[in-house]
């Protein structure tokens, strides 16, 4: 190795203003506990239920910067881990997003984690266990990650693809911090307040939810989410009509199947 | 796919095949001769119907068949089909008398059907209807065509044909007010709870007809006004189709139509209307109140959700094992409508089904009796199937090709090579079957092809390979890096084109048992064409076996395609023998290919499973719980063994033990058996992108 190419990391983000992130149960103090004792979190749930939320929340709350990788089943080793550059006549080495967040103890979180290619995934197994280091092989260098650095991934059990499951090797890393639809009155308090509606209209929001819910496994594959209600939410607070915004923000984006369309239409006027 | 006709002596040929079981010995000739001038699309559909209406009845198969020329000329294809369908609708109804008679009224048929667009069908709103009710229900309640509209608190029962209203739409939406409010009445408490009696509370009127009519009508109000609060477009949509209440319940709203009204406040005021002389006026969405068949089921629900709530409660530590007397019982906690047990202060889990059945018992009672509570004590437990004697009479004294273990719960331990499973081959059936199958399909399976062709076509361009038909950019960039920086560079600068290796195997395993005997059997041959299909497009491994059996001595299984056999003529032979044979024991079924599929090198193994519903086998052993802890345990077997399982049911009715049942796999429930050959492919395909 001639010389010491010159260093460029990525500008991490600090999450400066606090989150909005209605509690569940007691993930919170598990969290904060994880992070104490240096524990990677491994966030278990439907998607639309508040994960990614939750991470920023706590990044917040533990005043760490967050580093957040949309994984995808492209995603290489070196996307995450770094990679030399030519930038004018000069060499220089970037960091990848892991690297950057092992180096400057944030919390990296890897979002969809089966999506992200097999090889890769296993770069992640020495930070997740006691050893806690991150190889760099182009640059022959052990990052230790300091006590600060977190890794955090998620996984949606509800996959029915064979192809996406979590390996055991990787699961068995981390603390499981199983996620779902809050409660009927706490998921109402969270549209209501996401998405600027009146608790009434949340509240039907909600039922309207708990009707698709019922219908998993029976024509959905999923019920509707917080994330789809927070966008009815939206809506309906923007001047849309309530059922027509609940046909185009939960209804068609539940199904494409003309009958199950029929049947949500039908749940939707029952509710609204 | 175009094909020439069939000539007379070729459709009498497979018409015979068809009708062999007609009584009345009639020669198929004249009746091949009248089929000879349609297309061969038409005549593949008649004969298709012919088939299907010969297995329930070989003599409405026979009418089928003779009168297809006329009916064709008067129907299109989906006109014809209604025709046919609505012959073995009465068939199952009311008998071959009555099916003959509608399906020779050809003109009746026809002109009824021109003025249909003001009548609605039942059996045209059933599936969209049922996942509504699915969708508001605390618990399964099942749908089915009756004489008049009314429930008995776990099926809701809807007349066939709705023309009451002046268009097709009203009466669609007639037929959603009716069955919400039939479903409210065993949500909300119409049939009593463990405080109210209703039928101590009728019994006072001797004149019960006129009682139940004003208990209806007054419970419509009531109901209304209580949906309205958690369902206010529901509830205005129930409005605006009955108009404004007729004079006779104009008192019943003021007093009854509020959110918080119970069945008490309309027995008080039942007693006021009874003391009059009006008759209860007539409401178009009310239904009729069958209290007898309502009070039947429903105890008999009680009965067995008590009884499965104690013997979970039973089973749970402490409980009931417990030594000596004065045992605590657990604590009820109802908070929020959620139902929670503890015991000495400690939350006890119930397993889901007891939970749901301590759920429904909450919804029929409002509290939980008080015999759940009681322990069944040391040496109590009493499971209800007992080792059935006379099975074993039917022994086969074949040798087995294998034996396996089954999981009997109620010891909690395997029975030891308790199964006796055999390899059994099929008779070649119908060598043209899968020919005749793809010509009516051709659409689809054209569909599916193109699909599929872009699933396996997913080429991916993969990077950093030694050599390839693209320069990879990163790559190169990167290794000039490297080089200037001193590492060694990277060689492999190239992308290339690769075809994704899947490197997965898929088992299907097919119910035979009697029970899917006509649609259901005759949907599962179609889907094993359309999956092949499929699966021949995709390059994917796929073996198919067929399963059924007569008790644990006798577990057979039926090879369709092994997984070394190419997609041939001998197969597809065997695709048409598949039928309905005896009964199911799922585990053994699901253990022996289990084994099969771990012999492949593929790194995903994948068994669906296609069946139509509780396993089940001869003697009362199998059925019920039993069967159902067995084929889990299986299913769990074969998910620590790396076997990933898929479960497809058919299955119109309450499908509340497939949780349980399916508990480690993954499911989908298919309410109509016409459905599954074009779901099957589609099931195939998320499960494996
Ligand atoms: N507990 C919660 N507190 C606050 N907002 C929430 C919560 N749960 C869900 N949400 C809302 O739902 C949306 C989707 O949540 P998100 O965190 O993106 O879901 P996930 O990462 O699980 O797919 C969020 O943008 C937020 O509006
Ligand atoms: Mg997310």
């Amino acid at each position: 190795m001639s010389g010491n190419p010159r260093t460029l990391a990525p500008q991490l983000q600090t999450v400066e203003i606090e989150p909005y992130y209605q509690p569940v149960r007691d993930e919170v103090a598990l969290f904060e506990s994880a992070h104490r004792r240096r524990l990677p979190v491994l966030l278990k749930g439907p998607t639309g239920c508040g994960k990614t939320r939750f991470v920023e929340y706590m990044a917040w709350r533990l005043k760490r910067p967050l580093v957040t990788v949309a994984c995808h089943d492209d995603l290489t080793t070196a996307d995450l881990v770094g990679r030399y550059l030519i930038v004018g006549n000069e060499t220089v080495w970037v960091d990848g997003p892991l690297a950057a967040a092992v180096r400057a103890g944030a919390i990296c979180y890897l979002d969809e984690i089966v999506e992200a290619r097999k090889d890769t995934t296993v770069v992640i197994h020495p930070l997740a266990d006691n050893r806690r280091m991150l190889a760099i092989d182009k640059r022959g260098e052990l990052l230790a990650a300091p006590d600060d650095f977190m890794l955090v991934i998620s996984y949606n059990p509800g996959y029915q693809s064979v192809l996406k499951e979590i390996k055991p090797s990787t699961r068995q890393r981390f603390v499981a911090l199983e996620f779902d639809y809050p409660e009927a009155a706490v998921e109402a308090g969270i549209v209501a307040t996401e998405g600027g509606v009146d608790a009434e209209t949340a509240r039907r929001l909600v039922k309207l939810a708990e009707l698709t819910r019922n219908l998993k496994g029976a024509g959905l594959d999923e019920g509707a989410s917080t994330r789809l209600l927070v966008h009815a939410a939206q809506l309906i607070a923007d001047g849309v009509e309530p059922a027509a915004a609940c046909t185009a923000a939960i209804a068609r984006a539940l199904s494409d199947d003309p009958e199950m369309t029929g049947t949500l239409d039908d749940l939707v006027r029952a509710v609204f | 796919m175009t094909a020439r006709r069939l000539f007379s002596n070729e459709l009498e040929e497979r018409l015979d095949e068809l009708l062999f079981a007609s009584t009345s010995h009639r020669s198929a000739k004249g009746i091949a001769d009248g089929l000879e001038k349609l297309t061969r699309e038409q005549q593949e559909r008649v004969l298709h119907w012919v088939g299907v209406a010969a297995q329930s009845y070989a003599e409405v198969g026979y009418l089928v068949a003779s009168l297809a020329p006329r009916a064709l000329a008067r129907l299109d294809a989906a006109g014809f089909e209604a025709w046919v369908l609505a012959g073995l609708d009465a068939y199952d109804r009311q008998g071959g008398q009555a099916a003959m008679a509608l399906l020779r009224d050809l003109d009746g048929f026809c002109a009824a059907r021109a003025h249909a667009p003001a009548a609605a069908r039942f059996a045209d709103i059933e599936v969209r209807l049922a996942r509504f009710i699915q969708g508001l229900s605390g618990r399964a309640l099942a749908l089915s065509a009756g004489a008049f509209p009314h429930t008995d608190t776990e099926t809701v029962f809807l007349p066939a044909q709705l023309a009451s209203l002046p268009t097709q739409d009203e009466n669609r939406r007639l037929y959603k007010a009716t069955a919400a409010l039939l479903w409210a009445q065993t949500r909300y408490g119409t049939f009593g709870t463990a405080a109210v009696g209703i039928e101590a509370a009728l019994a006072r009127w001797p004149d019960r007809e006129r009682a139940l009519r004003w208990f209806a009508a007054l419970e419509a109000v009531r109901l209304e006004a209580v949906l309205g609060a958690e369902l206010p477009g529901l509830a205005a949509e129930i409005a605006a189709l009955r108009g404004p209440w007729p004079e006779g319940l104009r008192a019943a709203a003021e007093r009854l139509g509020r959110p918080d009204a119970a069945v008490s406040q309309t027995l008080t005021f039942l007693a006021e209307c009874m003391a009059g002389e009006a008759e209860a006026p007539m409401l178009p969405h009310a239904g009729a109140i069958d209290l007898e068949a309502a009070l039947r089921v429903r105890a008999a629900r009680q009965e067995r959700e008590t009884d499965i709530v104690r013997k979970a409660l039973s089973t749970l530590k402490g409980f009931g094992g417990r030594q000596g007397a004065g045992e605590s019982s657990p604590a009820v906690n109802l908070e929020g409508g959620k139902l929670e047990f503890s015991l000495d202060g400690e939350a006890l889990a119930l397993p889901p089904e007891a939970q749901a059945a301590a759920q429904s018992l909450l919804q029929d009672l409002g509290e939980l009796p008080p015999e759940c509570l009681v322990p069944a004590g040391p040496g109590a437990w009493q499971p209800t199937e007992r080792e059935g004697g006379g099975e074993d009479a039917l022994t086969s004294h074949r040798e087995p090709h294998r034996r396996y273990d089954e999981w009997d719960y109620r010891r909690r331990a395997y029975r030891r090579d308790w199964c006796h499973l055999f390899e059994v081959d099929l008779p070649p059936g119908d060598p043209d079957y899968v020919v005749k199958v793809s010509l009516r399909n051709t659409a689809a399976i054209r569909q599916i092809r193109r699909r599929f062709e872009m699933l396996r076509g997913e080429d991916r361009l993969l990077g950093r390979q030694p050599e390839g038909e693209e320069i990879d950019v990163d790559a190169l960039v990167e290794a000039a890096g490297d080089r200037a920086a001193g590492a060694e560079p990277e060689a492999r600068l190239y992308s290339r084109r690769i075809r994704c290796e899947r490197s997965l195997a898929a088992m299907f395993m097919v119910d035979m048992s009697g029970s899917t005997k006509g649609w259901v059997n005759d949907a599962e041959r179609e889907s094993l064409v359309m999956l092949c299909e499929a699966l021949e497009t995709l390059g994917d491994a796929y073996a198919i076996y067929g399963f059924s059996g007569w008790t644990r001595t006798r577990c057979d299984i039926y090879p369709v395609k092994r997984f070394d056999e190419a997609y041939d003529a001998a197969v597809r032979g065997r695709i048409a023998a598949v039928e309905a044979k005896d009964y199911t024991r799922m585990g053994v079924a699901i253990r022996h290919l289990t084994q099969l599929l771990e012999a492949q090198p593929a790194r995903h193994r994948l068994l669906v499973t296609l069946s139509d519903g509780r396993p089940d086998d001869f003697g009362d052993e199998y059925r019920g719980h039993y069967g159902v802890e067995d084929t889990r345990r299986a299913l769990q077997e074969a998910h620590e063994r790396g076997v990933r399982s898929y479960c497809v049911t058919i299955d119109r009715h309450g499908a509340d033990y497939l949780p349980r049942l399916y508990g480690p796999a993954r499911y989908t429930v298919l309410d109509d058996a016409k459905k599954l050959p074009l779901k099957v492919a589609d099931i195939y395909r998320r499960l494996t992108t």
